[in-house]
């Protein structure tokens, strides 16, 4: 219990560190974009968020693979806090990339982007996915069920990435391509910093939210062996 | 609204969700603490009092000497 705290307590201090850091670069140091000017900073933000969704969502499948493989215990509930951050993360990515499309584009949403829609897709898939969960009585069963669903949705992420690549999506731009990153090395670093401030505050915030359904299911246990 | 405005509505977007997830959390903990105090008042109840907890003593085995 000692070091989980000391875990939760550096990974917070370490989000809180990163997010100051990025957020000084981005807006001190690295130069308005020639093109859009400063509505191109939502994109420090926005794309770190979006790429942390994608990490929430894996490490999620991830866990319920283990679930089903290897069946350690909690492997359930850790895939089920990690889907809950993604879509955290995912509502971010959706509202703050619907205001970027407003200031760039003029329009809050894309029907024709093809990178968009997927998102939205890979997003209300894993939303659906605490229907399920919800609706199904707590035990074995339903770990095993919300675990194979889990495990289907992470075939949209690569789908969803990879997306604007396969499509020739003009509207939303391609900053990452197969020759590196199109941006200047300032402007790479501060993402860079921006992705590392992203996935701290969503490792920190993935701590702090299973040690509490841990000792909600502790607390549970106890009330029940008492009463 | 300009470029500046809509740039710092995507930035407090993540800092108002962020702000609701930790008081969210913040609420949750108020209700394990309840959960804790609920729970240790139940094993109260449930305790003997101090003075029947204590063992009685047990008899020394007498010596005869001789």
């Amino acid at each position: 219990m000692w070091s989980r705290n000391n875990v939760v307590t550096a990974l917070a201090a370490l989000a809180a560190a990163l997010v100051g850091v990025a957020i000084a670069l981005i807006f001190f140091w690295i130069p308005d974009d020639a093109d859009q000017g400063i509505s191109q900073k939502i994109f420090y933000f926005h794309v770190p968020i979006a790429l942390t969704a994608y990490a929430c969502f894996g490490w999620g499948a991830l866990k319920a693979f283990l679930h089903l493989w290897r069946r350690p215990s909690g492997a359930d509930l850790e895939s089920y806090v990690a889907i809950h951050q993604g879509v955290i993360f995912g509502i971010l990515t959706l509202v703050t990339g619907s205001i970027w499309a407003r200031a760039s584009w003029g329009v809050w949403w894309a029907w024709s982007s093809t990178q968009l829609v997927l998102f939205l897709v890979l997003f209300l898939f894993y939303s659906a996915y605490f229907m399920l969960r919800f609706s199904v009585e707590p035990g074995p069963a339903r770990a095993n069920l919300c675990a194979v669903y889990a495990l289907f949705g992470v075939v949209l992420i690569p789908i969803s990435f990879l997306a604007i690549r396969l499509a020739n999506d003009f509207i939303h731009p391609t900053v990452f391509t197969s020759e590196g990153p199109q941006m200047e090395g300032s402007m790479f670093f501060a993402f860079c910093v921006a992705w590392a401030a992203m996935l701290a505050l969503a490792a920190a915030l993935y701590h702090v939210e299973l040690a509490g359904k841990r000792l909600d299911t502790t607390l549970r246990e106890l009330r029940e062996r008492l009463a | 609204m300009s470029q500046g405005q809509y740039l710092a509505a995507a930035y407090l977007v993540v800092f108002v969700v962020v702000l609701a997830y930790v008081l969210i959390i913040a609420t949750k903990l108020v209700r394990l603490q309840r959960d804790v105090a609920a729970i240790a008042e139940l094993v109260a109840e449930r305790e003997p009092p101090a003075e029947l907890r204590a063992e009685p003593e047990s008899p020394r085995p007498q010596v005869t000497l001789g």
